[in-house]
C-alpha cells in the first residue's frame, strides 16, 4: 500500500484515547505529584523509547502548537528529529528548536536552560515513575505509603548514600516532594535541573507508557528536593565554562575527544549553546 | 512504670481463616512492664494469636482494647489503617522469627536501625547515625559494623540487630515470634539474657511466642498455654511450669528432657 494513502487521526491517537488521557491529565494536575493510572496505548515506537511522552504530546497537541523535542538537551539526535517530524506529519504542528517559541517541549531528561514561561508545557518521558520502587518492590505497599504519606523509606536511601560516600550520591531522578504532599520521581533529569521545577511557570507533565502512569506539576507549585538538615540537597555544579560558548552555570556534557584521555565539556542544551555562541560572534566581529 | 490500668485488654478474641478458626476465645490483660509468654506446639494457634493482637491479622471476634501513650483506651478494630501503622511505627515493636523478615538485608545496619527514626520524622543524619550506633552497642554489635549489611552478619547478630531496630523508637509493647529458635544454644542463652535486661531496663511490656518452655521460664512473668486454638491454662510462669493443672500442660512439662 502506498504510505501516502494512510489517513491518521489528528495527533495519531484516536479521539477516545486522547479524551481518556486528557481526563487523566486533569486529575494529575488536580493532585500534583500523584501517579494516575491510565490505559497506555501502542504508539509507533518501542516501549522505553518515550511512549508515555509521545502519548501525552499527542493528547495535548493541536495545529496551532509549536513543538520542540530534545534528547539529553540536544535538538538534533535521531529520536528528537523523528518525534518532531512525526507530530509535524500527524498533527500538522509547527516545530522549532527555539525554547522560547515552543508551546510544547517533549524531553528525555533535561529541562532547557532558558527559563520557561507561563503557557508552555514540558512533556517528560518517564521510565520508572515510582520513586520508592527499588526500595519497596510491592506496588500495593508503595501505593499505601503514598496514601498514608509514609516517606521515611526514601530517607533510608539518602542515609545509605551518605554512610557510603560521605554525601548524597544520587545525581539524576533525584526525589522531590511536590506541593508538600506527594513524593515524586522527576524522571531521570539531572539533579542540576531540580531547582527549575520549584515554582516553575510552566506546566510539567510526566508520562510512563510502559508503567501506565501519568503525573504532573502545575505552574507555581512548590517542589522540594529531599535532604537531611545537616546534609541538604545540593544540585550538581560545574567548575569550568562550556568549551564552545563559554556559558557558566549550565549543565555540561563530557565529550571524549581522543584516546589519550582528552575531554572537553560543552553545553548539553544545544539550542542554548548555539545562541550564546552566535551572540559571542556578533559582539566580537572577526 | 506502674499504672493502675492494663496496657492491653483482650476479650474473647479469635481469628478465622475462612471456616477454620486459627485461635478463639482468648482473654487476658497485659500490664505495663509485664512479659507474657504464649507456649504450645506448632499449629496450636500461638502465632495466629500474636499476629491478631498486633493487628497484622484482623480480629474476627472479640475485642482488643489498647491504652495509647496519651492515656486514651481504644478498641484496635476501630482504628484506621493509618492509626494502626502509626502504632507500629511508634509504640509497638515486632521481632520476627526469621531476622530477614524484619530487616532490609541490603541496607546497612545503621540504615536498618535508623529507618524507624526516619519514619518518625527524624531528618538529621548525624543524630540518626549517633542513635543507631548507640543501639548497636546496646545489643553488643561493634560500632565499626554500622555500615555493614545484615547479609554479612551471623544469625545471632541479625536477631540482635532486629531487636535494636525495634527498640530504637522506645516502644511500649513488643511482640516477639520465636526470637531464639534457629540459633544455637549458647547464642540463644546470650540473646535471652540481652532481651531480659533490655526489657527490665526499658520497662517494656512484651508478648513472646515460643515452643520452648525454657525460654518462657527464663524471661516471662506469666504464661498462656495453647492447644488447638484455645488457651487451656494460664497463670504465673513458675506456677504453670512447676504445678501444671491441665493434662496437656503436664504432658508438655514432663516431656522436657531432664538433665
Amino acid at each position: 500500500m502506498n504510505p501516502d494513502q494512510i489517513e491518521y487521526n489528528i495527533g495519531y491517537l484516536d479521539e477516545q484515547t486522547k479524551r481518556m488521557i486528557r481526563r487523566v491529565l486533569l486529575k494529575a494536575v488536580a493532585i500534583p505529584g500523584f501517579q494516575v493510572p491510565f490505559a497506555s496505548r501502542e504508539v509507533p515506537l518501542p516501549r522505553g523509547w518515550g511512549t508515555g511522552g509521545v502519548q501525552l504530546t499527542a493528547a495535548v497537541i493541536g495545529a496551532d502548537d509549536t513543538l520542540k523535542v530534545i534528547d539529553q538537551g540536544a535538538d538534533d539526535t535521531t529520536n528528537a528529529v523523528s518525534i518532531r517530524a512525526f507530530f509535524h506529519k500527524v498533527a500538522g504542528a509547527a516545530t522549532t528548536t527555539r525554547t522560547e517559541d515552543a508551546t510544547i517541549i517533549q524531553t528525555r531528561h533535561r529541562i532547557p536552560e532558558a527559563s520557561l514561561t507561563y503557557g508552555q508545557i514540558m512533556v517528560y518521558q518517564v521510565p520508572i515513575p515510582e520513586p520508592l520502587r527499588f526500595l519497596e518492590p510491592r506496588e500495593t505497599e508503595t501505593r499505601r505509603m503514598h496514601a498514608l504519606n509514609e516517606y521515611g523509606l526514601m530517607y533510608v536511601k539518602l542515609y545509605e548514600d551518605i554512610a557510603r560516600y560521605g554525601h548524597i550520591a544520587k545525581t539524576y531522578d533525584y526525589p522531590v516532594l511536590v506541593n508538600h504532599r506527594y513524593l515524586m520521581a522527576p524522571s531521570p533529569t539531572p539533579s542540576f535541573d531540580n531547582p527549575k521545577l520549584h515554582q516553575s511557570q510552566a506546566l510539567h507533565i510526566y508520562g510512563a507508557g510502559r508503567e501506565k502512569r501519568i503525573y504532573a506539576i502545575p505552574p507555581y507549585t512548590d517542589v522540594e528536593s529531599l535532604g537531611f538538615d545537616d546534609f541538604p540537597f545540593e544540585p550538581q555544579h560545574f567548575d569550568q565554562p562550556c568549551a564552545i560558548c563559554g556559558s557558566t552555570g549550565v549543565y555540561l556534557d563530557e565529550i571524549i575527544t581522543d584516546d589519550a584521555g582528552g575531554v572537553m565539556y560543552a553545553c548539553s542544551d544545544t539550542y542554548h549553546c548555539e545562541r550564546t555562541a552566535a551572540r559571542l560572534n556578533e559582539e566580537i566581529p572577526a | 512504670m506502674s499504672d493502675e490500668r492494663p496496657l492491653l485488654q483482650v476479650r474473647n478474641v479469635g481469628h478465622r481463616y475462612g471456616d477454620w478458626l486459627g485461635c478463639r476465645d482468648v482473654s487476658f490483660d497485659l500490664w505495663p512492664g509485664e512479659v507474657l509468654a504464649i507456649v504450645g506446639e506448632s499449629g496450636s494457634g500461638k502465632s495466629t494469636l500474636l499476629n491478631t493482637l498486633s493487628q497484622r491479622l484482623d480480629t474476627s471476634e472479640g475485642s482488643i482494647r489498647y491504652r495509647l501513650d496519651g492515656g486514651d483506651v481504644v478498641d484496635l478494630a476501630d482504628l484506621s489503617e493509618s492509626a494502626v501503622r502509626r502504632l507500629w511505627r511508634s509504640e509497638w515493636g515486632f521481632v520476627h522469627q526469621n531476622a530477614a523478615d524484619g530487616l532490609r538485608m541490603h541496607v546497612s545496619a545503621g540504615g536498618n536501625v535508623g529507618e524507624p527514626l526516619m519514619a518518625n520524622g527524624w531528618r538529621h543524619y548525624g543524630r540518626i547515625r549517633a542513635a543507631a550506633t548507640d543501639w548497636l552497642e546496646r545489643v553488643e554489635i561493634p560500632r565499626d559494623r554500622v555500615d555493614d549489611t545484615p547479609a554479612a552478619f551471623s544469625g545471632g547478630m541479625r536477631q540482635r540487630l532486629q531487636i535494636a531496630r525495634n527498640l530504637v523508637v522506645s516502644p511500649r509493647l513488643v511482640f516477639m515470634d520465636e526470637p531464639t529458635s534457629g540459633l544455637d544454644v549458647s547464642v540463644q542463652a546470650r540473646l535471652l539474657d540481652l532481651i531480659r535486661s533490655l526489657v527490665s531496663d526499658l520497662g517494656l511490656a512484651m508478648i513472646i511466642v515460643t515452643h520452648d518452655l525454657a525460654v518462657a521460664r527464663l524471661i516471662s512473668h506469666r504464661t498462656l498455654v495453647m492447644k488447638d486454638g484455645h488457651v487451656i491454662e494460664s497463670g504465673l510462669t513458675d506456677r504453670v511450669l512447676d504445678d501444671p493443672q491441665a493434662p496437656y500442660t503436664q504432658l508438655l512439662v514432663s516431656s522436657i528432657l531432664q538433665g
